[in-house]
């Protein structure tokens, strides 16, 4: 066996030399990361196992720390969406919204209903790219590789729609205080209603694949399950807290962009279990669907896409060549010269995997005083030892990949 | 028969077997990426050769232009030894396997089958079994402990799916009463597939050359989502090649054994007629095909297992292993026997 794994002060090698198994068996130490494939992403879990089974585990976080956090307080304020695309990247729309909201909420904006329903709309097929991710990497994890890649087209497809609305795909920046910098053209509405069109088969076929699969089944009931109790105590939100039991959502608790106008249901399951988690990122997807059908449906006509702010949404390139009030506006957005409120103010959202929140306290410079990102994942991660400890190392791989935790937004 | 004509004849079946192993066990390369990409919805491999058909010498090329890494291991020859084993075994089963009846050639008759050994299903467990070493012995000297749990696992399980193969065979032999692969294909002729009379066998031996080939769903010895490679972890170059060849060399010599005790190996409907129509030659080659056609049927349901659903965890195929598949297979052995005396 390798004797450079870890540094021989390491407590868990203390563990080894005190326990004695009668059958002369010795514990041993495995690293799970930072380099391991199913750690998507990068962290290092440093497991005490014997043989396969878990004895206790130790995580370490912070390998792709790029204190956020930090960076934001010398940013003005509309330079840290490009911060927030980068934390959960699979459903980055969600995170830019978020942000914007915040903001609005601190400056005392009314987006106008259009552009409230444009942001719903793009909030949900993130959540959708979102729930594609995640469900269909457990079944990669599981051993399962075609849904991962049949799924995967309309991830895509969703991409195709973002780069309809902003022109990037992964790390979108979409969005403006107000609502968007422009209006959504006439071809992302036509990718949307063929996406619409074309994604439920699809996803039925996902789930058929899956939820009656006896190995699958075999592979996820009562693994890694958590009591609703203990998952409030940990700090869950979003599908794994419901997959608990508890139907909190923030869409519903506290609802923001509209959401109050939407009929949807909280899936919600019994015993917080992998499979629990899985069933309840299913369902969800088809309540996401379900969402945007009726946004589109209800959707005020006319093109308004923004508030009327001009002092926090930049004006169109012509008018600032031409006209003195936009040119001054321009200016001012720029340099961050925009006075804002001295405040507090926190603003949660339902993101992908969890209640996303933004606490950012401003002193009335350009830039926020402090900023702290609420993200879902981070607190996830706590519970992981917890979780996984007394099980099997392929349950620990499962396990993660349920819990949906993204390095980018766990270490920010 | 004088001995020069023996070698030259049973040299030039040797040689033929040896290659068609080898090809078959390239093109199952070339054969899984196309079915993945057929099951998920891609093109898969097109740019080397038309249809992509000379990827398996390009990847073999790029295989053998690799860079050799060593990990840190006190034991090289180990280390080397391992993927040698698992290469050899998988290439020498396929010695007492009939490929077909008999040629008639220059006034004499070739018998498609490298050596007609009695006891041809002893010998290929035999080797089977020995196959496990070059994954243990491999995965030990590799020094990685991701690594040696797979070959904890591997040879677990395949010692545990040994006994229920075993055992399912046994039921087969109660009927024909002889070890040799080619009495057991006679047997056979006329639509008397093994199949009919002992689909329980079938479905055990089944279920077992899954996880004697290591495939999915009983691929936990190289499961790339836990173990990263398993046993093949540490290994580069030209040397994980001979274990992924293995890999493919060991679901053709599967499928070829479960065509022939189960499916009637080169049998096929008509054959009698064929011979007497259309010549013993023809008949022969029609014979060969059909057999391979069973073959690749196999090697193709292998596949479409493989991409499609997930695989087991280590105690779920244990569970399977001793607490179903052995049962049933001695229950199997139990109604044979029954059955037999009943109505002998």
């Amino acid at each position: 066996m390798s004797n450079i794994v870890l540094p021989a002060e390491h407590r868990y090698n203390k563990i080894i030399q005190e326990r004695q198994n009668e059958d002369g068996s010795e514990l041993a130490i495995l690293n799970l990361g930072p380099t391991h494939p199913a750690t998507h992403g990068i962290f290092q879990n440093i497991l005490l196992m014997d043989g396969e089974r878990i004895v206790e585990a130790e995580p370490t976080i912070g390998y792709i720390h790029r204190a956020f956090e930090k960076i934001a307080e010398n940013r003005p304020f509309y330079q840290i969406t490009p911060l927030t695309d980068r934390m959960n990247y699979c459903s980055s729309p969600i995170n830019n919204m978020a942000w914007w909201m915040t903001l609005e909420k601190l400056l005392n904006i009314e987006v106008p209903k259009r552009a409230q329903y444009l942001r719903v709309i793009v909030m949900e097929l993130a959540r959708i790219s979102d729930h594609i991710i995640c469900n269909s990497i457990l079944g990669v994890d599981t051993g399962a590789y075609t849904g991962f890649l049949y799924v995967f087209q309309y991830r895509e497809k969703i991409y195709e729609i973002y780069e309809e609305i902003c022109g990037a795909r992964l790390t979108t920046n979409m969005g403006r205080i107000g609502g968007f910098e422009r209006d959504w053209s006439p071809k992302a509405f036509e990718k949307l209603d063929a996406f619409l069109e074309e994604f439920p088969a699809v996803w039925q076929e996902f789930e058929n694949l899956f939820t009656r699969n006896r190995i699958f089944i075999d592979r996820t009931v009562n693994v890694g399950a958590i009591t609703a109790e203990k998952a409030m105590a940990y700090g869950f939100t979003g599908p794994n807290l419901r997959a608990a039991g508890v139907d909190y959502d923030v869409r519903v608790a506290q609802p923001y962009s509209s959401y109050e106008d939407f009929e949807f249901d909280v899936p919600v399951g019994k015993s917080g279990d992998t499979y629990d988690r899985f069933c309840v990122r299913n369902a969800e997807v088809w309540e996401s669907l379900k969402i945007i059908r009726q946004a589109l449906e209800k959707m005020p006509a006319g093109n308004e896409f923004t508030a009327d702010v001009p002092a926090y949404h930049l004006p169109p390139k012509e008018d600032v060549y031409q006209d003195m009030e936009a040119l001054i506006y321009h200016f001012k957005i720029v340099m961050g010269e925009v006075p804002v409120p001295v405040a507090e103010v926190y603003h949660p959202v339902e993101g992908g995997n969890g209640e996303l929140g933004f606490y950012l306290i401003t002193d009335g410079s350009r830039t926020p005083y402090r900023l702290h990102f609420r993200r879902p994942c981070f607190i996830y991660y706590q519970a992981y030892p917890e979780m996984i400890k007394g099980s099997m190392l392929s349950d620990a791989i499962v396990i993660l990949s349920s819990l949906n935790v993204i390095a980018g937004e766990l270490d920010a | 028969m004088d001995t020069t004509t023996f070698i030259i004849e049973k040299g030039t079946i040797i040689v033929v077997v040896f290659a068609i192993t080898m090809l078959m066990a390239m093109y199952s390369t070339w054969a899984e990426r196309k079915v993945a990409a057929f099951l998920q919805d891609r093109v898969g491999p097109n740019r080397a050769g038309w249809g992509g058909l000379l990827q398996p010498l390009a990847d073999g090329l790029k295989l053998f232009t690799k860079e050799e890494f060593f990990p840190n291991t006190p034991n090289k020859f180990l280390f080397i030894l391992g993927p040698g084993i698992a290469m050899s075994t998988a290439l020498i089963t396929s010695a007492v396997i009939p490929w077909g009846d008999k040629f008639h050639i220059f006034g004499k008759d070739v018998v498609l089958q490298a050596t007609d050994l009695d006891v041809s299903i002893l010998y290929i467990f035999g080797v089977l079994s020995i196959g496990v070493y070059g994954i243990m012995i491999g995965a030990w000297a590799s020094n990685n402990k991701y690594s040696l749990m797979s070959a904890v696992r591997a040879s677990s399980q395949m010692i545990s799916y040994e006994v229920a193969m075993g055992l399912a065979i046994i039921s087969i032999l109660m009927m024909t009463g002889s070890l040799s692969l080619k009495e057991i294909t006679i047997q056979q002729a006329e639509m008397k597939w093994n199949i009919f009379y002992q689909p329980l066998a079938f479905v055990i031996f089944l279920v077992c050359s899954f996880a004697e080939t290591n495939r999915t769903p009983f691929d936990l010895a190289e499961c790339e989502s836990e173990l990263i490679g398993g046993y093949h972890t540490e290994y580069s170059s030209m040397k994980m090649g001979f274990y992924l060849f293995a890999e493919y060399a060991n679901m053709f010599i599967s499928a070829t054994i479960l065509s022939v005790v189960f499916l009637g190996g080169y049998n096929y409907p008509g054959m009698e007629w064929a011979e007497q129509n259309w010549g013993v030659n023809i008949a022969n080659i029609i014979a060969i095909a059909v057999l391979f056609a069973k073959i690749c049927f196999f090697i193709f349901f292998y596949m479409w297992i493989r991409w499609t659903i997930p695989r087991f965890r280590y105690d779920q195929l244990m569970n399977l292993g001793w607490k179903i598949l052995i049962p049933l297979a001695v229950l199997n052995i139990i109604l044979t026997g029954i059955v037999m005396v009943l109505f002998n």
